[in-house]
């Protein structure tokens, strides 16, 4: 019961969050796709509760709402990783050798078929077409840091290090 | 708010007097490549070190109102050689400091700013001959270029209005907006010739007239950031490092169309870019170059930035005006074309950053200059993204007509392998367009590149993006990364730019896997020229180009991939027939523990064999082997 209720209120704090961002947004079924913008920022992702609440608040069909969020690739109705581990794949990282980093993470994550969340939700890995830091390639961005000419064992140390400082976080 | 009518020649002369006692000026590059490599960290170490060495310094001259032999510490944006970053200018020395690491600076401080030395080691040495270069005018990138919507791009502070109207901005703004009227600034453009950057081409003084003329109480304005070529940066560049440039470029389009509002559209995967060009925008409305009654002139003109979300077609017209209505970005079939119903079915027009950044300087400079530049139909400079395998890789400007030699070997610096040591004759291809465009060979070095050359061959400008490749390039690889690209953005309106795109990307890869017929070949052409008649908008009517181009140009490729079943690059893993070579095995095993399918065999010390009955091609061999023993067919 005490858990239904927590749950219940941690909901409520979720679309009260929501109706400031639709407030701050005039209820503007024109800026839907920067309402839900600041909501994956503050959620790390699109909940379908919460979608069908913006589109009742817009007075636009769910649909509608459903089709920009699945339409746009910033978009994701699954939450994401703590860390999100984006690895350009734009022409210029292609042809300096991406491939083989996404390659090697996904196997340090144990990430198998098209997983591309860790099952502890400490990190996702996904590709981007391109970020414009060509002249340094091959890239990755992991949350808003960039990492400039990136190997594989670069990269691996990177999480090994992200690792480290979790685990002493749990420790303290 | 807003103070009316500001005095742009009051501005300029108290910041050139405010500027003119400054000691010296250290500009650190801020662009996202050097930010990359770390040129926040050097920032800070640089006033962490000024401040142990007891000299005074600025970091900020909005709030100065003297410098008294001060030194100042600025950022700017791209410098456009992000390869080397971060890199570090002093003025008036004109040193240029490359890859700068924070534990540098204490030497800079004490040997340049303290001894006046210069400090040989962090200068960028030339690789051709070793020589060591001390500023901007020696290195061949820079030397070679003609930088001229770019050349305040890496000079200026781009959060400084200020020092952008001292190097006489917004005096094109203000010349259009009192002395011109809409007409002559249409007609202005036109004259001199100046074609849309973003890759069509069209003529921008026609674009303009034709939404001048539309009667309509509400036009827009929109400046096209979603920059989404893979291999692309410019417009990223200049709205990071000079976005009162384009700002100032909306303003002109806007008296000239007679708009109120503007747009700017840019990529959310350009963070900086959003932020330099939002606070530009707080900027010149403070300074009363945005809002009602400009110059008091009775024009009124307002921006607002929008932030895409991750998809590609969005820098399709239609689909970017769908998407900042707030709906799914697709295309919408033409005519009507935007300058007749554009956003909310008002005329609008529509043009990118770089060409926007183009209009005050011809404003400034008069149109017979800009016409100085480039070739008869296609005047002016182009910036292009330089990147892939050559030597120096960064942002360029040249005139048009400038051949495709001079950039790959004198700017670039050459064409290199794939572990970056120079390659004399590497050489395999240029792609130029990103995934609409098509790929340049040996053939074409020394062709003029401008918008009616490369259309005639098949290929296009189209933003701007230059990947060169060298001869270890799979070209059947590199048509499948664009394909697979262009199929993954397909926004799914057309049917055969959705299923079609698909269908030659399965096509591709039964080639990769070896599983193609010569008769697939024909297939794959046939399919491309069904999705370039019957897509709707220009994604689905370019996506076969890369395919297209490199079948014509390294048809034989394909061939040998089809028919012998080989990959003359070795880069198709499924086509190689790993072989061991005798002379070098040492028979230490580790390929036999690598192998998935136990098709290695030998006795240990001696030379080892593949059993090619049982080998499944897969290359982990090849790679487990330190002594280079084992060899693909």
């Amino acid at each position: 019961m005490k858990e239904s209720i927590e749950i219940e209120n941690s909901m409520a704090r979720k679309f009260e969050k929501v109706c400031q961002i639709l407030e701050e947004n005039k209820y503007d079924k024109n800026r839907l796709i920067p309402i839900l913008q600041a909501v994956q920022d503050e959620e790390r992702y699109l909940p379908e509760k919460i979608l069908s609440f913006i589109a009742v608040s817009l007075k636009v069909p769910p649909a509608l709402v459903y089709g920009v969020a699945t339409f746009y690739s910033h978009f994701t109705l699954e939450p994401k990783g703590k860390y999100v581990i984006k690895i350009c794949d734009g022409t210029a990282c292609h042809v300096k050798s991406s491939i083989p980093i996404f390659e090697a993470i996904k196997t340090k994550l144990s990430l198998n078929g098209n997983n591309k969340t860790t099952e502890d939700l400490l990190f996702t890995l996904e590709t981007v077409s391109c970020l414009g830091a060509c002249g340094i390639a091959p890239v990755v961005v992991i949350n808003e840091e960039v990492h400039s000419l990136m190997t594989p064992e670069k990269t691996i140390s990177l999480i090994d290090d992200i690792l480290i400082a979790e685990a002493n976080y749990v420790l303290a | 708010m807003c103070s009316p009518n500001p005095d742009l020649y009051l501005i300029k002369e108290t910041f050139l007097k405010k500027t003119a006692d400054l000691k010296r000026k250290i500009i650190i590059c801020s662009g996202t490549g050097c930010v990359a490599s770390g040129s926040e960290k050097v920032l800070k170490e640089f006033e962490n070190q000024l401040k142990i060495n007891s000299l005074e310094y600025l970091v900020d001259l909005k709030f100065e109102h003297k410098t008294d032999n001060k030194i100042l510490v600025s950022e700017s944006g791209c410098q456009g050689f992000c390869q080397m970053g971060p890199l570090v200018t002093i003025e008036p020395d004109g040193i240029l400091y490359v890859k700068v690491k924070p534990d540098d600076v204490k030497n800079i401080v004490e040997q340049t700013i303290l001894s006046n030395l210069i400090v040989e080691d962090l200068l960028y040495n030339n690789p051709s001959d070793n020589k060591k270069c001390k500023g901007h005018e020696e290195i061949n990138f820079y030397k070679r270029q003609h930088r001229y919507v770019l050349k305040k791009c890496g000079t200026i502070n781009p959060s400084d209005i200020d020092e952008y109207i001292a190097a006489d901005g917004y005096s094109s703004a203000k010349k259009a907006i009192l002395q011109m009227s809409p007409e002559e600034i249409c007609s202005y453009i036109t004259e001199a010739g100046l074609r849309g950057r973003g890759g069509g081409g069209f003529l921008t003084g026609k674009k303009w007239e034709f939404t001048r003329i539309e009667e309509s109480d509400k036009k827009y304005v929109i400046c096209n950031g979603d920059e989404g070529d893979p291999g692309a940066f410019m417009d990223r560049s200049i709205m990071e490092g000079n976005p009162h440039e384009v700002i100032e470029g909306m303003l002109i389009a806007g008296r000239a169309i007679q708009a109120d509002e503007g747009f700017v559209y840019v990529r959310l995967e350009y963070p900086l870019a959003v932020k330099r060009i939002k606070n530009a925008v707080k900027e010149a409305e403070k300074r009363g170059l945005l809002g009602e009654n400009i110059f008091d002139s009775g024009f009124n003109f307002n921006i607002n930035v929008m932030e895409g979300a991750g998809a590609f077609v969005c820098g399709e017209e239609t689909a970017l005006i769908e998407s900042i209505q707030g709906r799914r970005g697709m295309p919408k079939p033409k005519p009507p074309f935007p300058s007749k119903s554009g956003l909310w079915e008002k005329p609008t027009v529509i043009n990118n950053v770089e060409t926007l950044a183009t209009v005050p300087l011809i404003i400034r400079d008069g149109y017979k200059n800009f016409r100085n530049y480039g070739t008869k139909n296609s005047p002016g400079t182009k910036t292009f993204a330089l990147t892939g395998h050559v030597a120096n890789t960064g942002l360029i400007e040249v005139p048009f007509g400038t051949t495709l030699r001079e950039i790959i070997y004198n700017i670039g610096g050459g064409i290199t392998n794939n572990d970056g040591s120079i390659n004399k004759n590497g050489f395999k291809a240029v792609q130029i367009g990103g995934p609409s465009g098509g790929c340049l060979t040996e053939e074409h070095l020394d062709m003029p590149l401008d918008f009616d050359s490369l259309s005639g061959i098949g290929a296009m400008i189209g933003s701007g993006g230059l990947v060169a490749m060298n001869k270890d390039t799979c070209m059947v690889q590199m048509a499948r990364f664009f394909m697979q690209f262009t199929q993954n953005e397909s926004c799914g309106k057309c049917v055969l730019c959705r299923e079609g795109t698909k269908q030659m990307l399965a096509l591709l890869d039964k080639i990769i896997d070896g599983r193609a017929v010569e008769d697939d070949l024909k297939l794959l052409e046939d399919l491309a020229g069904a999705v370039k008649t019957a897509s709707l908008c220009g994604l689905g009517k370019s996506a076969p180009n890369p395919v297209l181009s490199m079948m014509n140009y390294f048809r034989d490729e394909y061939y040998t991939h089809v028919v012998d079943k080989k990959c003359p690059t070795k880069q198709c893993k499924s086509l190689l027939t790993p072989q061991i070579d005798a002379l070098l095995c040492k028979g230490c095993g580790v390929c036999v523990k690598k192998c998935p399918v136990n098709a290695i065999s030998g006795v240990r010390k001696e030379p080892f064999v593949i059993n090619e009955l049982l080998c499944i091609k897969c290359g982990a061999c090849i790679d487990a082997c330190k002594l280079n023993a084992v060899v693909g067919g």
